[in-house]
């Protein structure tokens, strides 16, 4: 998420997956989509029919390396130095996007005299402090640009993501503190130019770097640098898919930003057929982040409040927006936000209720939280829709965790695992945890599925699909709409004629939904309409430019305003494809506004006219004095090409006609990302947190940033250790999902993959004594799992730093229960984090592989242990 | 093969194009057709068989998708040329949604002595579950091995001939592909095409589908796709051509798949007339034998 809003201003995957149909090259990298988004994966396969090159980049060669018409191998976490390699040959060959690079991106902005690169100093950028293991980023920014000196101290004073505003969570960059326009060089000649800074910071990844680094050949890489160029430009475009292949890993955001700075050199943002493709791996992924279950960020990616920053709502807006570009109405949409969830009980008088919003005061993201869990500290859980016991990386650590809480609600289909651990897991059958000491109470609650209940999904690309409920739920499963709507009743209920200020917020909710039968089902629709929201007289919002700060609108999520334009329930469209124009606006809704290809103000030239006749898309009408084009324009649709603001403009004002990324302060994709990341401006190669290797680029051996724990539940393995010689990933099938609480449990999808195993090279299966269809054991410093032999030339071995390194593979579907069983891959990674978003590497992990089933009893962590000792992990 | 019996009613022969060159193995059909058709679960063995745990066809799998592990590549230059250096040692994972190929001559048709099995108006061949007697004639007859009778798990319900619990029991019938015929009554098309992402499983009649997979084979041959050939379009092969056919890109044995089928009745007309030779000469004989016993 990160990564993309950094680099273009939005969190959200730049295109949708029925575009690719008109790319001249698909990069598909960090995914396995054929294998795990097989719908929208037709889109991919109808690009090949029409000649587009499909390269897959990938450790494995899967069911998309078989269709594809390239698959190069490459070891699992070396994806930067690939994708420098790739920067670096388009500099060094001259093959950027000329007039893209230079008005469209910030390379020709000049950065802060005192920025030192990760170039000169060991694969460190200025402003580390090693004793908090954080960066200051004062010296990352732009030359000439203000820093919010006190705002800056005070929000990195925090663990965890504090840089200036919305730029926190990076969601949507922009948020630069001060109106002064940028310093510039034109003639990108200046050496501290954007571009002079990248060309300096990939100068050493080349092609040889690449092919010692990752294990592909000079050819291999060459041919997809080649290949890729040759597909971007004015007449062609060339787009990247990637999934959790990149995220998953202690540096993957900057996977995403490296990726970023190679489709805006080749001008391929915004633009049909181009574009980075975010592929989620659940059906409202995307839904989850723009309405967020996570802690750090409201609905439409406001910045939740904290403790120690903010004296009222004022101060709030006046620090998380940004003087220019979109976020500048930030005031709007928090205000209608608050007019939502508190009605007439917000008023101008009381800030809104702003002060009703509850505060974080520290990282409290989830392996946080299961760290204090452990520390007895967190004595409450809700699970729902996860199984952390299987789907989690150190799966043990999740157990005994679970073990120490007081209760544990988990509402699911089946009694999964997360539900179960406590007389089936297997600390049980280790000896390490006893039923009988185990105190949590367990609440099994059971959830209806999403055929039985209506709302909403919002898919990869910001799609918003309406679902209706085709059967009533049985017996006590309900819905997730249900059960938080009474929940919340049944508390109001017991709260009711309370005269505590501190139960105002929660008796204060507008809480009242229609609701209908037996079940007292509440409406999803008026939810929509909520969240949609409406001027004061109810009226439903066509859009998010009809949002005021003053208390008079209301609105759940502001860039879903419209999804339920005169009061009809966009997202339920389903007008077929051959009905309406190629784009298909009238199927489901798209955020923002019903955009599908956002950004598109780039695919015209500065003067507005399209880059080519073949690329058109969005473009200047003259006469009409209006952007028109296939798409709902991405850009003031009255603002004309060569419009230049003065000095003083603020908010959308300020961007030029010829910036297309209005949501950054400056309109520019971002290149070099002074602000918002915690972990370096530009992308840089770190070996994972456990790797058979050395970094051979930098004397920084893993991303200095990354977050680490201290629990003695979650030790690692040395760099280099010859205890676990092997590259670990892991890795999802068609056949089932994610941890399996949704298939393991079905005979028809059991049946299709009923056993957990293990893919390896017959080259690694000889140096270990496997045999295909046997048994092995596979052991990291967490924990030890067994799984059937699948020996394959799939699992291509690789030539690293002039040694042959095998992959081992392992899909992590499996655990105690269902009608497959098998031991959890999860159970061998650590719970070392991105330091931006906080997400688990479970791509890239080091292990040892053994013949033979693994140890029972207590024999098990003694094998675990013995082997850790003699590694010397910690 | 005729639906002339239908009349008025009958409709154009309909069948499916499987083009293996975009099936990315997803299993969709497999599972579209066991939701669809209510077939029972196939057991949970874990074959090592590359991704493929159902193995083949049989009374409860009427998809199945093979997987096919080489080390050829995917393509060849029209010069036929080696990759150049650098470049890995070619592999490549063949994918292919085998399913009943509803023969003009259908050797099962034939075999099957109590008329549960027979052609609808749409060309196609189906089982009457309500009418099979489970004679199992059909099995063989089949060149391709489709067809099959089902076995199920014993219960308690089955005491006391059942008794001790153990192996499996008879349903009693066949069981194969029907080509949704039920959904083809109400104007869909079968399930595993709907549910085939990629369109590698295309439905359609069946004229049509000959044409459209000559189209795309010259496409294939032009791109230099390796192997690429047509299995079972021809009227001329010994079932009198597919109703279900394919397109390859190797050996039909690579995929399980006999190599030049031929339905058993085919022979009948030559047995039958081996079988009167023989007769008559044993007659002959017979007679002979008489005539010299007169002397």
């Amino acid at each position: 998420m990160p990564g993309l809003g950094t680099s273009f201003g939005r969190g959200g995957a730049t295109t949708n997956q029925q575009d690719l149909a008109n790319s001249d090259c698909i990069v598909i990298m960090g995914s396995n989509m054929a294998e795990n988004h097989p719908v929208g994966f037709q889109w991919v396969m109808e690009a090949r029919e029409r000649g587009a090159e499909v390269i897959h980049v990938d450790p494995r060669f899967t069911r998309t390396s078989a269709v594809a018409t390239r698959h190069v191998g490459i070891r699992a976490g070396s994806d930067i130095v690939f994708l420098g390699g790739i920067v670096n040959y388009i500099l060094t060959n001259e093959k950027w996007f000329d007039d893209y690079v230079r008005r469209y991106t910030n390379a020709p902005v000049i950065v802060h005299e005192e920025f030192v690169d990760a170039e000169d100093n060991g694969g460190l950028f200025s402003g580390w402090d090693s004793d908090r293991r954080k960066y200051d980023v004062t010296t990352w920014q732009y030359a000439g640009v203000e820093v919010h000196g006190a705002a800056g101290q005070r929000e990195q004073g925090f663990k965890g993501s504090h840089v200036k505003g919305h730029a926190a969570h990076g969601a949507h960059g922009g948020g630069m503190s001060s109106g002064n326009p940028p310093e510039r060089d034109e003639t990108l000649q200046h050496p501290r130019c954007i571009f002079q800074i990248l060309k300096r910071h990939y100068a050493r990844y080349t092609a040889e770097v690449v092919a010692e680094t990752c294990g592909c050949s000079v050819a291999e890489f060459e041919a997809v640098a080649e290949t890729l160029c040759r597909n971007s430009g004015r007449d062609r475009t060339s787009a990247f898919a990637y999934a959790v292949g990149w995220t998953q890993h202690t540096v993957g955001v900057q996977y995403i930003r490296t990726a970023s700075i190679v489709q805006l050199l080749l001008g391929n943002i915004g633009r049909p057929g181009g574009g980075i493709m975010a592929l989620r791996g659940h059906a409202s992924i995307q839904g989850s982040t723009d309405i967020p279950t996570l802690y750090d960020i409201l609905p439409g990616y406001l910045e939740m409040p904290h403790t120690e920053r903010y004296d009222g709502l004022d101060d709030y807006i006046d620090r998380s927006s940004a003087e220019r570009g979109w976020w500048g109405n930030a005031g709007s949409y928090m205000v209608s936000l608050l007019k939502a969830w508190w009605g007439s009980a917000a008023t101008p008088d009381n800030d809104f209720a702003f002060g009703y919003l509850p505060r974080i005061d520290d990282d409290h993201s989830v392996y946080w939280t299961v760290e204090q869990m452990l520390a007895g500290t967190v004595k409450g859980y809700i699970i729902a829709g996860e199984n952390p016991a299987v789907g989690s990386a150190n799966g043990k650590a999740q157990r005994l965790a679970l073990a120490k809480l007081d209760w544990l609600v988990v509402r699911d289909l089946v009694e999964i695992e997360s539900a179960s651990f406590w007389s089936d897991g297997p600390e049980i059958e280790s000896g390490e945890l006893r039923t009988e000491e185990i105190a949590t109470e367990v609440f099994f609650l059971p959830a209806a599925s999403h055929v039985e209940k209506e709302g909403s999904f919002t898919n990869t690309q910001r799609l918003l699909q309406w679902h209706f409920k085709a059967v009533e739920p049985k017996e006590d499963c309900r819905s997730e709409l249900w059960f938080y709507y009474h929940l919340g009743r049944k508390i109001r209920e017991r709260l009711a004629g309370s005269t505590d200020p501190r139960d105002r917020p929660i008796l204060d909710l507008t809480w009242e939904y229609p609701t209908s039968g037996v079940l007292q089902e509440p409406s999803a629709e008026a939810v929509l309409a909520e969240i949609n929201g409406s001027d004061s007289d109810g009226k439903p919002l066509g859009s998010y430019k009809e949002l005021k700060p003053d208390g008079s609108t209301s609105c759940g999520c502001w860039i879903y305003c419209g999804v339920y334009t005169d009061g009809v329930n966009q997202a339920a469209r389903r007008k077929p494809r051959w009905e309406q124009a190629p784009v298909a606006p009238e199927w489901g809704w798209a955020w923002p506004a019903n955009r599908r290809l956002i950004y598109n103000r780039a695919s015209a030239d500065p003067n507005g006219k399209p880059w080519s006749e073949r690329k058109r898309y969005v473009w200047w009408d003259g006469r009409k004095k209006k952007w028109i084009g296939d798409d709902v324009p991405d850009f003031d649709e009255q603002k004309p090409p060569d419009y230049t603001p003065d000095g003083d403009a603020k908010g959308p004002d300020a961007i030029s006609g010829s910036h297309p990324f209005i949501m950054q302060a400056d309109g520019l994709g971002w290149i070099y990302v002074p602000q918002g990341l915690e972990d370096g401006p530009l992308p840089t190669h770190y070996e994972p947190h456990e790797s058979p290797f050395r970094n051979r680029l930098y004397e920084q051996q893993s991303n200095p940033a990354r977050q680490t724990t201290d629990l003695a539940e979650d030790p690692y393995s040395p760099p280099g250790s010859p205890v676990y010689p092997y590259v670990v990933t892991t890795y999802r099938l068609t056949e089932h999902h994610t941890a399996g609480g949704m298939t393991r449990f079905l005979d028809y999808l059991a049946e299709l993959q009923p056993a957990m195993f293990v893919e390896v090279h017959p080259g690694l299966a000889r140096e270990r004594d496997l045999r295909h269809g046997d048994w092995a054991t596979i052991v990291s410093p967490r924990a030890a799992i067994e799984a059937r032999v699948l020996v394959t030339e799939r699992m291509r071995p690789l030539h690293v730093d002039g040694r042959t390194v095998h992959q081992v593979g392992l899909p992590y579907h499996w655990g105690t229960r269902g009608r497959t069983t098998g031991d959890a891959a999860n159970d061998l990674a650590h719970m070392a984090l991105d330091s931006n978003v906080h997400i688990q590497e479970v791509k890239a992990l080091t292990c040892d592989i053994r013949p033979g089933r693994r140890p029972r009893g207590a024999a098990l962590p003694k094998f675990v242990r013995d082997l850790r000792e003699r590694a010397g992990a910690r | 093969m005729s639906t002339a019996s239908y009349g008025a009613e009958a409709k154009p022969r309909v069948g499916f194009f499987t083009d293996t060159t975009v099936c990315i193995g997803c299993k969709a059909c497999e599972v579209a057709c066991k939701e669809w058709n209510l077939i029972p679960s196939g057991g949970l063995e874990w074959t090592g068989e590359s991704y493929d745990n159902t193995s083949q066809l049989d009374a409860n799998t009427w998809r199945h998708v093979a997987f096919i592990e080489q080390p050829k590549p995917l393509r060849v230059d029209a010069d036929g040329a080696d990759p150049p250096d650098g470049q890995p040692e070619p592999l490549r994972w063949l994918m292919e949604s085998d399913v009943c190929k509803h023969c003009t001559h259908a050797g099962c048709l034939d075999a099957c002595p109590t008329g549960a099995l027979f052609r609808t108006e749409f060309g196609t061949v189906v089982v009457q579950e309500d009418v099979c007697n489970g004679c199992g004639y059909c099995v063989p007859a089949c060149p391709f091995g489709v067809i099959d009778r089902r076995d199920l798990p014993r219960s308690p319900q089955d005491a006391p001939l059942a008794l001790p619990l153990l192996g499996t029991k008879e349903d009693g019938r066949v069981w194969k592909c029907t080509l949704c015929y039920d959904r083809l009554k109400g104007g869909h098309e079968p399930a595993c095409a709907k549910a085939c992402p990629t369109d590698s499983i295309q439905f359609g009649e069946l004229d049509e589908l000959r044409e459209r997979a000559q189209k795309r084979l010259a496409k294939l041959e032009g791109e230099g796709w390796n192997g690429a050939r047509l299995y079972g379009d021809d009227p001329g092969d010994g079932v009198g051509g597919f109703g279900a056919f394919f397109l390859l890109l190797d050996e039909p044995e690579v995929y399980g798949l006999p190599p030049d089928p031929v339905v058993p009745t085919r022979h009948l007309a030559r047995l039958w007339r081996t079988t009167a030779l023989a007769a008559a000469g044993l007659l002959a004989g017979v007679a002979l034998a008489f005539a010299g016993g007169a002397e």
